[in-house]
């Protein structure tokens, strides 16, 4: 296998798996956005905390993932988005970095910022996170205000490829409506799916009865900026590029096309949403499990998004300020030698699932207790 | 089109190394504080005492308020090289992008799975998966300490890739010459053996502080006797694997070498300053030979033998690095900064040329021309020979206080080790043990600032200069950042530190639990 467009369907395969587990994995963020809604009571609201904080680092090692991903499979995507839409990843890095304080030190003597500081700030990255991912993402289709020039590097006066036509350096995604409709459709998600991962993991009926009862409203919100978003989606006009010269065009209802040209990928987006679906209403009806039919649910639909962002010739960041700017898998990537080597190493990834799992398996194979909170402190 | 800001790249650099030495501050002691409670938790399992499990679950609580931090601080250097470095990025992310996203799929996830089952598994697992658990996710943090130095030496010694003038950056061709290049090895080994030793200096330091307040004597004697073991082995290694860098930074990065000798005019039978005083105000960029020390005490020969194993060898300075005409070890002579300018120049006009022509013979012609000059490419970015020049004083001192001080770390363990159950008797000692703990940081930032700020301009060493290698931001923005992070990790360090403290005066957890 030597044809470099193989490797490159396959990494923005892999970028795609990632960014669906890292938003399933948030469900730890939407948790702690909750944790003064669903817990009254500091016992509950310890339960809540000792429920995520047992999970935080996987999903923030799966963001970390993820960058890295990004950054050896396609460098020029975290040259050009990272050094241009600066504000927003500092805003982002910010939210992870003061959560990642929060769990060891809320409940520590000496906490010189006390308790409730360190609660903000996991509410702040519980709201912030999935809110401004989700709007980044959203930048996937409808496009950023960058320009790319690699001819700049034969400049020793200004030698940079890559500069943002914005000064708001990446804020502006949050003033185009489609952008903020995915932010809060990821973050209602993650609420969704942290009620649902309460329910079946705290032994606590209160508890439970608090997160059956917010579960509709959750849901509700979700899928009305989910569903608004997914039809102004199809309907919207893509970023497509000729396979040959790496033209970038405008096409209308581009992602539609991806998805009636891509079979196997709209199988999984339906698949995607009915187990999501599905998993509203288990959570609703108390099942204990529909954490998991969601999870699995969310992991669909959002790798289905994204394949559809890169796949079948599409231009997956595209520029609104220079068209051929546009980033494509064929034209951002790493060389087929660096593919083809992360590839082999990419084959150890059912290895690291399989240890995720059994470790995941022998902390959750009993739920929380209030005894065992009480035990913790 | 603007000019690049230098001011720019001033306040890129202050971030990155702003982050960096923070970061610094926490990923060392978990790399030796890790190793010491994995090896006290095995006693436990081993012995079936319960005094080694509480000696364990005390050294594992300080590392997990010490962890949380180098979590905190880690994500932020992983992104700025795309953020502040974004130029790097592109040109070298196709080699340089391959260690980080290793590090993530074999290191961290081992790390961030199964330091949860270390914390919250203790009923939930055996004894003996959670032993295990304890020593992945040591191995993880160490696995991660390899891809990020990995990384790093590629920096300091770029292997294993060849300059593809059609997508305008670097393409790895060989994986080995990177992963497993002699300078990563030696990178890596001396880095985590000089963290080790931070891990068991903090260990007999908390541990004499028992010793002083009169507390916890048992607990506090055994860790000593662990950690003294431990620290004293990694002092050894970290002495040898320094020499072994000391050549390697005498064979690859000679500019360093001699700036941290404060070599002005370098020759044969040189002698290493084992410590001295420069002249301050003194011009390292320019001007005669006169003497730039008001004191030095040289061990004559050394430098020469540490960096060409012969003592009689040819050692350049600063002057020679930047007027050339020195024979190299192959047999050539070395070319003057101007000249490599000069090439650098040639190379990217080519590089120009081949990108905008469509005439075949005239792209070939460039091609060829670029090829004859580009090991000189980022040389023409550079506007004065001057700016090859690190800041001498700078690396010069952090030099001698990395070496004294793991030297007076090799006499401190021996120390303790001969002294045994007497330590308990002897309280200057012990108060030094405890004075003995912020030393050991300093001496792992001052090792990572000869490492750095050696090796400027450079962003990789002679191939990209920091100049461009940065991001088309404006200064302003940069300058809010790295307030905002200043202010911020300063704020969760504090935190950090009261945690810390409060965690020790309270100590292990008593015999009845």
């Amino acid at each position: 296998m030597n044809d470099i467009s193989f490797y490159q369907e396959y990494w923005w395969f892999l970028i795609s798996l990632l960014g669906a587990l890292l938003v399933f994995l948030m469900f730890v963020q939407g948790g702690q956005s909750l944790i003064w809604t669903l817990g009254r009571t500091e016992e509950q609201r310890r339960m809540l905390l000792l429920a995520t904080g047992r999970k935080w680092e996987l999903t923030f090692t799966t963001l970390v993932t993820f960058g890295g991903a990004f950054f050896a499979s396609f460098p020029l995507f975290y040259s050009t988005s990272f050094g241009g839409a600066y504000w927003v990843w500092v805003l982002i890095l910010l939210c992870f970095v003061v959560q990642a304080v929060s769990y060891e030190f809320q409940l520590k003597r000496g906490n010189v910022l006390g308790t409730t500081t360190y609660r903000i700030f996991l509410l702040l990255n519980g709201i912030l996170g999935p809110l401004l991912i989700g709007t980044a993402v959203g930048t996937f289709f409808t496009g950023a205000e960058f320009v790319v020039n690699k001819a700049a590097v034969a400049n020793p006066a200004m030698p940079v490829i890559s500069y943002w036509a914005s000064s708001w350096h990446g804020l502006e995604a949050a003033l185009v409506p489609q952008n903020l409709m995915l932010g809060m459709s990821v973050l209602l998600l993650t609420r969704v799916l942290a009620c649902l991962y309460f329910a079946g993991n705290i032994a606590d009926e209160a508890l439970r009865e608090n997160c059956r009862r917010r579960l509709p409203l959750e849901s509700g919100f979700f899928l009305l900026f989910f569903l608004t978003w997914l039809v102004r989606w199809l309907l919207s006009t893509g970023f497509a590029y000729m396979p040959d010269s790496g033209l970038v065009y405008l096409s209308p209802y581009k992602y539609l096309n991806n998805l009636l040209e891509m079979p196997s990928v709209l199988t999984l987006l339906l698949v995607g949403v009915l187990l999501v679906l599905g998993g509203m209403a288990g959570g609703m009806l108390g099942k204990r499990r529909a954490f998991w039919s969601a999870g699995a649910g969310a992991v669909l639909t959002v790798l289905a998004l994204l394949l559809c962002a890169g796949w079948n010739h599409t231009a997956y960041y595209p520029s609104v300020t220079s068209l051929q700017s546009s980033l494509t898998i064929a034209n951002s990537s790493s060389g087929i030698f660096t593919l083809k080597t992360m590839s082999v190493v990419s084959l150890i990834i059912p290895f690291v699932l399989t240890y995720i799992v059994w470790a995941w398996r022998a902390l959750d194979k009993a739920p929380i207790t209030p005894q065992e909170v009480r035990e913790e402190h | 089109m603007e000019p690049i800001d230098s001011s720019l790249v001033d306040w890129s650099r202050a971030q990155f190394a702003l982050t960096a030495m923070y970061h610094w501050l926490f990923v060392p002691l978990t790399l030796g504080l890790g190793v010491v409670m994995a090896i006290m938790e095995t006693l436990y399992v081993r012995t079936g005492r319960e005094f080694w499990k509480r000696t364990a679950r005390f050294w594992m609580k300080l590392f997990g308020i010490n962890f949380a931090m180098g979590v905190a601080t880690g994500i932020i250097l992983e992104f700025e090289f795309g953020t502040n470095w974004s130029n790097y990025s592109w040109f070298v992310g196709d080699i340089f992008g391959a260690p980080l996203a290793i590090e993530g799929i074999l290191a961290f996830f081992m790390e961030s799975t199964f330091i949860a089952v270390m914390y919250f598994g203790w009923n939930k697992v055996s004894k003996r998966a959670h032993l295990a658990s304890t020593w992945l996710t040591i191995i993880g943090a160490t696995l991660s300490a390899w891809w990020i130095l990995v990384a790093n030496a590629w920096m300091q010694h770029p292997v294993g890739m060849e300059f593809n003038p059609d997508t305008v950056r670097n393409e790895m061709v060989d994986f080995a010459a990177v992963a497993f290049s002699p300078v990563a090895v030696v990178k890596f080994c001396h880095t985590v053996t000089s963290s080790w030793v931070l891990g068991a200096v903090f260990v007999v330091g908390v541990s004499c502080w028992y010793l002083l307040r009169g507390q916890h004597r048992e607990f506090a004697l055994s860790s000593i006797r662990v950690a003294a073991w431990f620290g004293l082995a990694a002092s050894l290694l970290t002495a040898h694997t320094g020499h072994l860098s000391g050549r390697d930074i005498a064979l690859y990065q000679p500019m360093k070498l001699a700036a941290a000798e404060g070599l002005y005019a370098g020759g044969t039978e040189q002698g290493l300053v084992l410590g001295g005083i420069l002249r301050p105000g003194a011009d390292w960029t320019a001007g005669t030979d006169d003497e730039r020390f008001l004191l030095k005490v040289e061990l004559p020969y050394a430098l020469s033998y540490l960096a060409t194993h012969d003592l009689h060898g040819y050692v350049p300075g600063i002057r020679n690095l930047l007027e050339g005409g020195y024979k190299l070890p192959d047999g050539s002579v070395a070319l003057s900064a101007e000249e490599m300018m000069k090439r650098g120049r040639v190379a990217i006009d080519a590089l120009a040329v081949y990108r905008s022509t469509e005439n075949p013979e005239e792209k070939a012609a460039a091609l060829t021309t670029l090829r004859q000059n580009f090991p000189w490419f980022g040389y023409g970015y550079l506007k004065s020979p001057r700016e090859l020049v690190p800041p001498v004083p700078l690396t010069f001192y952090s030099f001698r206080i990395m070496v004294m001080l793991g030297g007076y770390f090799i006499v401190l363990f021996a120390g303790l080790l001969l002294l045994g159950q007497r330590v308990t008797r002897w309280k200057p000692v012990q108060l030094a043990v405890v004075l003995t703990i912020p030393l050991a940081w300093l001496a792992s930032q001052a090792g990572w600032v000869v490492a750095e700020v050696g090796r400027q301009p450079w962003s990789i060493q002679g191939l990209l200069p920091n100049v461009a290698a940065i991001s088309r931001l404006d200064t302003g923005s940069v300058q809010t950042t790295f307030f905002i992070f200043l202010v911020l990790f300063t704020l969760l360090l504090v935190a950090e530190l009261s945690i810390m403290g409060k965690a020790i005066a309270t100590g292990p957890e008593p015999e009845s639990t």
